[in-house]
């Protein structure tokens, strides 16, 4: 029987430190960037055969802060800490774990709000779109920058599933064991059109200025927010809202006002918390890589011919409430990779959590990966 | 101590072949499989415990109800698979047999003989469905659906075209002369390998 899972540590205070790169980065759009940076978080310690490091892929809003805090005081430790640590699935005791902010992203990494070396100014709407084949390239300079030539797992869930699914196919010989959570092989129309909305939102913002907000100290806040919203909305399951919110309502900071109702409250402090912390042309940049993302884009669509390079042992995971990316979506690559004969293990695991689920401790989750990973050979 | 079905399917899985264990459980048969003739493993299980428990010996799985179908293995694609003790338990045992000689070059089968005289003796004589030691559930509250004896399985054999290789009609670890005289009276567990004609 599975038991809950609240036995183990933390990885404690972590500092996040940047690598620069400045050799010219051809993006897959064409364009170069002169050179980039990439903010990384690191937990554990390299083995001296360097043969015992997982590389973290995080999903469409993530950053390089997984586990632990950066101060004491920090409400919240980092966004998978209830996976990483010592003791815990991604046990920190036996692995290397490393974790960075993607290409494009908004948290330290060169991205839109990092100022272009050509003009002097934030790049902003003018920084050149990224796929997740840019990313696994800028993790592989990581990598030889770090001196690993192996990963010993690479995991990520949703969009982080994608690029840990990239890396199996298109570097074989780098990746040992590869974690595919609550992902999908392309994105369906639904998919795209939720993205879309998220997308509208924040370009009808009065202060979204074609992407030139910073120039005059704006923020499209409210499309951020509403953006947000509608996808934290998919990122749930509607038993798992009937549970934690159900039709109970409260009173608003501002008296006088009428009560609403808790799932109200709630969506409201996640969209103006999100406008906060995200940089807007950082999400149409995310959400376009998810857009066009699609493994078997270069077999013309034939799945099990796109897996067919891999050697790495596979796990891969969905959830049964996950209707953004739902467990017929990780069958999809299940079945390609059957049919290639790969080594794959697969569950579907019973939960309320919906997408974000991968990011939760349910027990039968936690258990089957430390499971897994503790069969996963240094 | 393996069950004695398990001793005797060991025993006709040749070395280093691609093994697929249908209801796999806790992944142990498929472990033992791995160390003693180095097979390639896969198994596919239910229930999320025994895929975690499969998981920790280092055995592949995958969640899937074999009852909803196997279209997802590939013709031919593995050298065994295997049954074992789980046909009684099937809502489609016959369909499962079809894709069993479908994905694997040679299928194994195991389950527990209807036919035994104590099953008999029980039904036979005392008029109350058999619970014994290898059957111990009462007939309300049993997973055990399908249950057929040595013969109607050689009959279904014939009717869906599938070649009999080799069969074991088993009580213990050793052979008795009652068994090989009358194994559908004697014989408390079947093991049959098989193939498509």
């Amino acid at each position: 029987m599975a038991t809950p899972f609240e036995d183990e540590g933390s990885v404690g205070l972590v500092k996040p430190r940047v690598e620069h790169f400045a050799e010219p980065f051809a993006l897959a759009c064409g364009e170069v960037l002169p050179a980039f940076d990439l903010i990384v978080e690191t937990y554990g310690t390299l083995n001296s055969s360097r043969s015992n490091a997982v590389l973290v892929c995080h999903a469409l809003s993530g950053n390089h802060h997984a586990a632990g805090k950066h101060a004491p005081e920090d409400a919240k430790p980092g966004w998978w800490d209830t996976l990483i640590g010592p003791g815990k699935p991604v046990d920190t005791n036996r692995f290397f774990v490393v974790s960075l902010n993607n290409l494009g992203g908004c948290d330290g990494s060169t991205g839109p709000n990092t100022i272009n070396p050509a003009t002097g100014e934030t790049w902003g709407p003018d920084f050149p779109d990224v796929t997740v084949n840019d990313w696994v390239n800028s993790q592989l300079a990581l990598a030889e920058r770090l001196d690993i030539d192996r990963w010993a797992v690479v995991i990520g869930g949703s969009l982080g599933g994608m690029q840990a699914l990239y890396w199996a196919v298109h570097h074989p010989g780098r990746v040992a064991n590869c974690v595919v959570l609550a992902a999908a092989p392309r994105l369906t129309a639904q998919n795209i059109a939720f993205n879309e909305i998220a997308r509208h939102a924040i370009t009808s913002d009065p202060d979204w200025l074609e992407g030139h907000y910073s120039k005059q100290q704006k923020v499209p806040a409210r499309g951020l927010a509403l953006a947000r919203m509608v996808g934290h909305l998919t990122y749930m399951s509607a038993e798992g809202m009937t549970d934690k919110f159900g039709r109970e309502r409260r009173a608003t900071e501002h008296s006088g006002e009428p009560e609403i109702f808790e799932v109200e409250s709630y969506l409201r402090y996640q969209g103006t918390q999100f406008s906060t912390r995200f940089d807007a042309n950082t999400y149409l940049l995310m959400t376009r890589a998810l857009d066009y993302f699609d493994i078997a884009d270069y077999t013309d669509g034939d799945l099990s011919a796109a897996l067919s390079p891999i050697t790495a042992r596979l796990l891969v995971v969905s959830f049964s409430s996950d209707w953004r990316f739902s467990p017929a979506r990780s069958r999809e690559i299940v079945d390609a990779l059957i049919t290639a004969s790969k080594d794959v293990s697969y569950a579907e695991i019973e939960t309320d959590g919906g997408h974000d689920a991968f990011l939760l401790n349910d027990p039968d989750y936690c258990h089957l990966m430390r499971a897994w990973l503790e069969q996963v050979t240094l | 101590m393996m069950r004695y079905d398990l001793t005797r399917i060991m025993d006709w899985v040749p070395r280093a072949s691609r093994v697929l264990d249908l209801g796999c459980g806790d992944g142990e048969f498929l472990a033992q499989l791995q160390t003693a003739r180095d097979v390639e493993a896969l198994g596919i299980e239910l229930d999320i415990n025994n895929i975690t428990a499969a998981a920790r010996r280092g055995i592949s799985v995958i969640q899937q109800d074999m009852d909803r179908g196997l279209d997802n293995f590939p013709n031919q694609s593995f050298d065994i698979v295997v049954l074992a003790h789980a046909l009684q338990v099937l809502h489609r045992p016959h369909s499962v047999l079809e894709e069993m000689v479908r994905i694997g070059k040679e299928a194994i089968v195991t389950f527990p003989n209807f036919g035994h005289w104590r099953c008999r003796l029980h039904l036979g004589l005392l008029g109350r469905m058999p619970v014994s030691r290898l059957l111990p559930f009462e007939w309300y509250d049993t997973p055990n659906i399908h249950f057929c004896t040595v013969t109607d399985f050689e009959a279904l054999c014939g009717q869906m075209n599938i070649a009999i290789l080799d069969q074991d009609i088993v009580t213990g670890p050793r052979a008795t002369i009652l068994n090989s005289l009358a194994p559908n009276l004697f014989g408390s567990t079947a093991i049959f390998r098989i193939c498509k004609q």
